[in-house]
């Protein structure tokens, strides 16, 4: 018993990592989807088309390459340009993050029907006073849903930053596996991801359940 | 004789090689009530959002209160900036087909939208206003419901508040009751029939012939994009110069 307290404490420790990833991460990709998704929904050609680049790439490889990539790539292309491990991890997060967000809003936006932009528009609302006032506030209940996904995937994904050997609770837990040759500590790193992710969708629950006062 | 309301002037509208308005003429005068009726795709939906800038006419003038929202000279069709047609067109106002209500916002929030944000009114103010709107609508009990539960008639009606709330000079209906079950159409149609005895100047597009007869100061048939005729409710029913006119008549009743 002791034992097993003994490692769940230093697994917990790595908790303290795994947090700061997610909430780093989705501190800084919500608005860059934000962001992202107002130019790609604007009239402005040459942002969509840059940020069509963007989701693409993005969404097109494997978050561990892109990991791999930024921490040891980087370096090779631009010469002292070398990240913490960390740094490199939630600068990778967040872009990562980013790019489905983008796709997340973006479809937001275009869900809402074009008789919401009419009715802003014959009185007399300019895009922004449509945007603030009648679209987004539509959008953001919309997205609720796919972003708790999106937010739970994130959760499961910063066990990937074991790669870089930062210790977070897999990493963590993965040292006492390889020390006492026993698997309890995945079961502890298991139940503290179920965990996390059962707060995840708590507080997306009730998120949703404010946002249902209409339709 | 003080200039028209709402001066049309040889307006064409095309959506890629499709003409839907050939060359439409109208003048509608101040405390005027007109209908515009005709089959489906006649382009009198097409000529109420020319109108309000919902659609840009391709070619031809279009005056509200003597301001253009579309002015051709010379055969040019002259640019107009995006803030001056706002500004020219916050004389009308719209009720749409399908009510296009802040699904988000309460009946009252709808209405006190626009005031608040875009007209500047202190929000004491626009309530007062709303409120009153509420009252002339019949709808006062439901102030603070979201759209979502109110039937479509009410809906329409918290939409035709909401219009009015802008303190238009013309009020533009696109079938405002044609997503409306048979039952509930009577009661947006006492509201219209009431602003027309306040003499609000109005274009009703409508599919409800008996409405269109008892309302209308003129009626206006539209076909393939063209006014056929537009006449005083009786002419037009009872004896229309165009067997077209006729034709469409008798397969309406």
């Amino acid at each position: 018993m002791a034992y097993l307290l003994e490692s769940t404490w230093y697994i917990l420790q790595g908790c303290t990592t795994t947090l700061k990833l997610f909430a780093l991460t989705l501190l800084f990709s919500l608005p860059l989807g934000f962001i992202c998704a107002m130019a790609k929904t604007s009239k402005v050609k040459v942002l969509k088309v840059i940020m069509g680049f963007y989701t693409s790439i993005v969404r097109g490889t494997p978050l561990l390459l892109q990991i791999f990539f930024v921490y040891y790539g980087l370096p090779i292309f631009i010469p002292g340009l070398r990240f913490q491990r960390f740094t490199a991890a939630v600068l990778t997060f967040i872009l990562n993050y980013g790019a489905y967000f983008t796709e997340i809003f973006r479809g937001g936006i275009q869900s809402i029907d074009k008789g919401q932009y009419e009715a802003s528009r014959v009185l007399g609302m300019n895009y922004r006073q449509m945007m603030v006032r009648i679209i987004l506030p539509q959008t953001f209940k919309r997205v609720l849903p796919p972003i708790a996904n999106e937010a739970i995937t994130l959760v499961k994904d910063t066990a990937l930053v074991v790669v870089l050997g930062i210790g977070e609770v897999l990493r963590n837990s993965k040292e006492i596996v390889s020390r006492d040759f026993t698997i309890s500590p995945f079961i502890i790193a298991a139940i503290i991801y179920l965990i996390l992710n059962y707060i995840v969708v708590l507080i997306f629950r009730e998120l949703e359940k404010r946002y249902s006062v209409y339709e | 004789m003080s200039n028209p309301m709402i001066k049309v002037e040889n307006l064409h509208k095309s959506f890629g090689d499709l003409k839907v308005l050939k060359d439409v003429n109208l003048e509608v005068e101040k405390g005027e009530t007109i209908s515009i009726i005709g089959p489906s795709g006649s382009g009198k939906s097409t000529l109420l959002r020319c109108l309000i800038y919902l659609e840009k006419a391709t070619e031809g003038n279009i005056l509200i209160e003597d301001q253009a929202i579309a002015l051709n000279v010379e055969g040019k069709q002259q640019h107009i900036a995006e803030p001056q047609i706002r500004k020219n067109c916050s004389k009308l106002g719209m009720v749409f087909q399908n009510f296009n209500l802040f699904p988000h916002k309460t009946a009252l929030e709808n209405i006190i939208e626009a005031p608040v944000i875009v007209a500047g009114k202190s929000k004491a103010e626009a309530v007062k206003h709303a409120e009153e709107l509420l009252a002339k609508v019949g709808l006062s009990d439901k102030r603070d419901e979201y759209p979502c539960y109110l039937s479509g008639g009410q809906k329409q009606r918290v939409a035709i508040a909401r219009a009015l709330a802008m303190e238009p000079d013309v009020m533009l209906f696109d079938e405002p009751t044609s997503a409306l079950d048979p039952e509930l159409i009577g009661e947006v149609l006492n509201v219209i029939k009431a602003l027309a005895q306040d003499k609000m100047t109005m274009i009703i597009v409508t599919h409800e012939m008996s409405f269109a007869r008892e309302v209308s100061d003129r009626v206006i048939f539209m076909d393939q994009g063209n006014i056929i005729e537009a006449a005083e409710p009786q002419k037009l029913f009872n004896n229309p110069d165009h067997p077209r006119i006729k034709t469409f008549l008798d397969k309406m009743l």
